[in-house]
C-alpha cells in the first residue's frame, strides 16, 4: 500500500505568540509536528507494517518544515516531499488543499492521510479538499482502519458518543482522529537511517496551481474576555487559601 | 443577502446546533437586510420540514430522496450542489458539526467556492460581512472576509449562538417547497454501515455538582493522584480534556468537550487545561469556573471567574490541604 501522510509544522505548544499583521512573528519561536498529524503518521506506519508498501511524508511550508519531515523519516516514513512556500499562511484552505493535492497527483497513492486539524490555522478542511481535487472518496474523523480486499472498513467518530462503520473503496483520502493509536518515538537507529532518506523539494509555484483566493484574513488579534476574571495572587499556599475562601463564601459552591 | 441554512438531523433527531445557526442567519439577515431560507435533506423528513416552517424563514426547501436516507458525503455534495444552483443563495450557513466538516468544504469546492469554517461570530461593518474564527487553538482570533462572488460558505461553532433566540414565523407557517435532485446510486462511493455507541459509561458527569478537570499540564499519569486528592478533598468528580483520555490516562467517559460530555456543574476547576474551544463548549455552562494554568495568556482564563497563574504542582498540594482545613 502506498500511503501519503500530510504533516504540517506548527508553532510549539508553549511558544509565546506575537501577532504580526495577519500572521505571527516566526523568528523567536520553536516549531513542531502538528500533533494530530503524528497520529496519521503512526497509522500509516502501522498499515505499512501490516500490508507492506511505502509511506511518504508530505509537508508544505518554509525551509524549517524539513525538520518535521526528517522526524517523520526517523519514525519510519520512507521518503519526504517538501512543497517550499514561505508564504503558505497567505493561502486560503482551497489553495492549500489544491497545492498539496497537485504535489502528489502523480504518485497515484492508494491512501492519503491527514490529521484532524492543524493547531495553527485550524481550517479542518484540508483533507476533504484534497479528496475533492483528486476526485477520490474520503472519510473523516477516523478511529479505526481495516483494509481488506482492496476496500477499507472505517470507524468514524460521530458526536455525542456515537460511532459509525463506513465502507470506502481505494484509493481514498482519510482524516485521522487524534487518539486513534499510541504514537511511537523515533529510535536512534531510525534517526541514523533517516539521514540516508530522500526529501524531494518542489516550489509551490512550480506546481502550477491556479486558485482565486476565496477569503482573506483581515487581521488576527487576542480575543477579548467574556468574563471578568478575578486573579488570585501570592505564594501557592496563599493562593490556595484565598481560592478556598472565595469558593466557600463568595461563590458558595463548596 | 439571501441566506440558506442547511439543517442537520440523525436517527430522527435534530442536531440542535442547526437552530443556533438558524439564529445566526436571522441575525445576519437583520443586519444586512437579507432573507433566510432553510434546507433539510433525507428520506421521510416531513416532520422536520414542518418544524422548520414554524420559524421565521422565507421558505423551507425539503429534499427527499431514497439515496439521502443515510448521510454520505457524495450524496450530500451532489444533492446540495443542485439545490444551491437552483436556489441561488448568496451565503450558505451550516452548524460546524462533524457531518458538516465531512462534506461542506468539498461542496463549496465543487462550486469553485471557499468556506470559512468553525466561526464563533460575525460582524457587519459598513455593509461588509466579517466572520470571526479562532486560530492557534484559541490563543488568537481572526477576522476573515470573503473574496469574489458568492455563494459563500461558512459554518458556526456549536454554542456560538443561542438556539432559543430563533424567531418564530409571524403568520405561523413558512411555505415548504420540495426540491427534487438527480442522484444515482453509482455516484455514492462510500457505504454507511451500522451506527453504534461504545459501552455505556458508569459515571454520569452531567449530574456532578463539582468537577475537577485535568489537562495536559498534568504531564504524566503518575501525577494524577495529586489531582484526585484535590477532587476528594472537595467531594468532586474527576474529569479531563481529550488528550488525557486519548493517552488512556483516564477513561473516555471522563472526557469533557465537543467529542465528550457536556456538563454544567456548580464548580468546574480546570487544572492545566488550555481552553481550546472543543473543550470549552463542554463546560462553559458551569456556574463558577476556576482555572489554574502557568500561562497567563491561556484562553481558559477568558471564561474563568477565578484565575490562578501558577504551577499546578505547587498549587494542588496546597489546595488539598486548605480544602481539608476548611471542612
Ligand atoms: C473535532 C475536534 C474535537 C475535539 N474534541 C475535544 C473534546 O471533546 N474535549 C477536549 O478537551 N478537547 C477536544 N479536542 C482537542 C482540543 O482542540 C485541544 O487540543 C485539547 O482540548 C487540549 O487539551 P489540553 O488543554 O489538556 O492541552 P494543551 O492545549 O496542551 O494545554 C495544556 C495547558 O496546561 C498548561 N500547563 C502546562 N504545565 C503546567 C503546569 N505545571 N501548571 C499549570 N499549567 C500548566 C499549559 O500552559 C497549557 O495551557 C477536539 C479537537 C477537535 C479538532
Ligand atoms: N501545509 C501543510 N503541509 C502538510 N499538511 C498539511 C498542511 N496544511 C494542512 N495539512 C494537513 O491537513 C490537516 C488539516 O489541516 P487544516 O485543514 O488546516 O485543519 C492537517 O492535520 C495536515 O495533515
Amino acid at each position: 500500500m502506498k500511503i501519503i501522510v500530510c504533516i504540517k509544522q506548527v508553532p510549539a505548544k508553549d511558544a509565546p505568540l506575537a501577532i504580526a499583521g495577519s500572521w505571527i512573528k516566526e523568528s523567536d519561536i520553536g516549531f513542531e509536528m502538528n500533533e494530530p498529524d503524528s497520529f496519521a503518521l503512526e497509522e500509516a506506519l502501522r498499515l505499512k507494517e501490516k500490508h507492506g508498501g511505502e509511506v511518504i511524508a508530505l509537508s508544505m511550508g518554509p525551509e524549517r518544515v524539513k525538520q518535521t519531515i526528517k522526524e517523520a523519516l526517523a519514525k519510519g516514513a520512507d521518503r519526504g516531499i517538501h512543497i517550499a512556500d514561505d508564504k503558505f499562511f497567505e493561502l486560503d484552505p482551497l489553495a492549500a488543499g489544491k497545492s498539496l493535492a497537485a504535489a502528489v497527483k502523480n504518485e497515484n497513492a492508494d491512501l492519503i492521510l491527514t490529521g484532524l486539524q492543524s493547531d495553527d490555522q485550524g481550517f479542518g478542511q484540508t483533507g476533504v479538499l484534497m479528496a475533492a481535487e483528486l476526485d477520490r472518496p474520503h472519510a473523516t474523523i477516523i478511529m479505526a482502519i481495516e483494509a481488506t480486499g482492496g476496500k477499507l472498513k472505517l470507524k468514524r467518530e460521530l458526536e455525542a458518543g456515537w460511532f459509525q462503520w463506513v465502507e470506502c473503496p481505494l484509493p481514498a483520502v482519510l482524516s485521522i482522529q487524534s487518539g486513534i493509536n499510541k504514537v511511537r518515538y523515533a529510535t536512534l537507529k531510525g534517526i541514523m537511517a533517516a539521514k540516508k532518506k530522500e526529501i524531494a523539494t518542489v516550489t509551490r509555484e512550480s506546481l502550477g496551481v491556479i486558485s482565486e483566493p476565496t477569503q482573506r484574513v483581515e487581521k488576527i488579534y487576542v480575543p477579548s474576555k467574556t468574563k471578568k476574571t478575578e486573579f488570585l495572587t501570592g505564594t501557592p499556599k496563599e493562593m490556595a487559601a484565598k481560592l478556598v475562601e472565595k469558593l466557600k463564601f463568595e461563590a458558595r459552591v463548596i | 443577502m439571501k441566506i440558506l441554512v442547511v439543517a442537520e438531523h440523525r436517527q430522527g433527531k435534530w442536531n440542535n446546533a442547526s437552530f443556533e445557526t438558524l439564529a445566526a442567519a436571522q441575525q445576519i439577515a437583520g443586519a444586512t437586510n437579507g432573507s433566510v431560507s432553510t434546507a433539510v435533506l433525507g428520506k421521510g423528513i416531513v416532520t422536520f420540514a414542518d418544524e422548520l416552517a414554524a420559524k421565521a424563514v422565507a421558505e423551507v426547501l425539503s429534499v427527499e430522496h431514497d439515496l439521502l436516507a443515510d448521510y454520505t458525503p457524495d450524496g450530500y455534495c451532489i444533492a446540495l450542489k443542485q439545490l444551491i444552483e437552483s436556489a441561488k443563495p448568496d451565503l450558505v450557513l451550516f452548524p460546524h458539526t462533524y457531518q458538516v466538516r465531512d462534506f461542506a468544504p468539498k461542496l463549496a469546492a465543487s462550486l469553485g467556492k471557499g468556506m470559512i469554517g468553525d466561526c464563533v461570530g460575525y460582524r457587519s461593518e459598513n455593509g461588509k460581512l466579517v466572520f470571526v474564527r479562532q486560530m492557534f487553538q484559541g490563543k488568537t482570533v481572526a477576522d476573515v472576509s470573503f473574496l469574489g462572488a458568492g455563494p459563500w460558505f461558512a459554518s458556526f461553532q456549536a454554542g456560538a449562538f443561542r438556539a432559543d433566540l430563533v424567531q418564530a414565523h409571524a403568520s405561523g407557517k413558512a411555505p415548504i417547497n420540495s426540491a427534487s435532485v438527480q442522484l444515482d446510486a453509482a455516484q455514492i462511493r462510500t457505504k454507511p454501515l451500522e451506527l453504534f455507541k461504545e459501552a455505556k459509561s458508569a459515571v454520569d458527569l452531567t449530574q456532578a455538582p463539582l468537577i475537577v478537570a485535568i489537562g495536559r499540564g498534568i504531564k504524566a499519569p503518575e501525577n494524577i493522584p495529586q489531582a484526585e486528592a484535590v477532587a476528594k478533598a472537595m467531594g468532586a468528580e474527576i474529569a479531563a480534556s481529550r488528550p488525557i483520555c486519548d493517552e488512556g490516562w483516564l477513561p473516555m467517559e471522563r472526557q469533557i468537550g465537543s467529542s465528550g460530555q457536556t456538563v454544567a456543574p456548580k464548580l468546574y476547576l480546570a487544572l492545566g487545561i488550555s481552553g481550546a474551544i472543543q473543550h470549552v463548549v463542554g463546560m462553559k455552562g458551569a456556574r463558577t469556573i476556576v482555572a489554574i494554568n502557568k500561562d497567563q495568556n491561556a484562553p481558559i482564563f477568558e471564561i474563568a471567574d477565578y484565575g490562578v497563574v501558577g504551577d499546578i504542582f505547587e498549587i494542588m498540594p496546597a489546595l488539598t490541604e486548605e480544602l481539608q482545613k476548611a471542612k
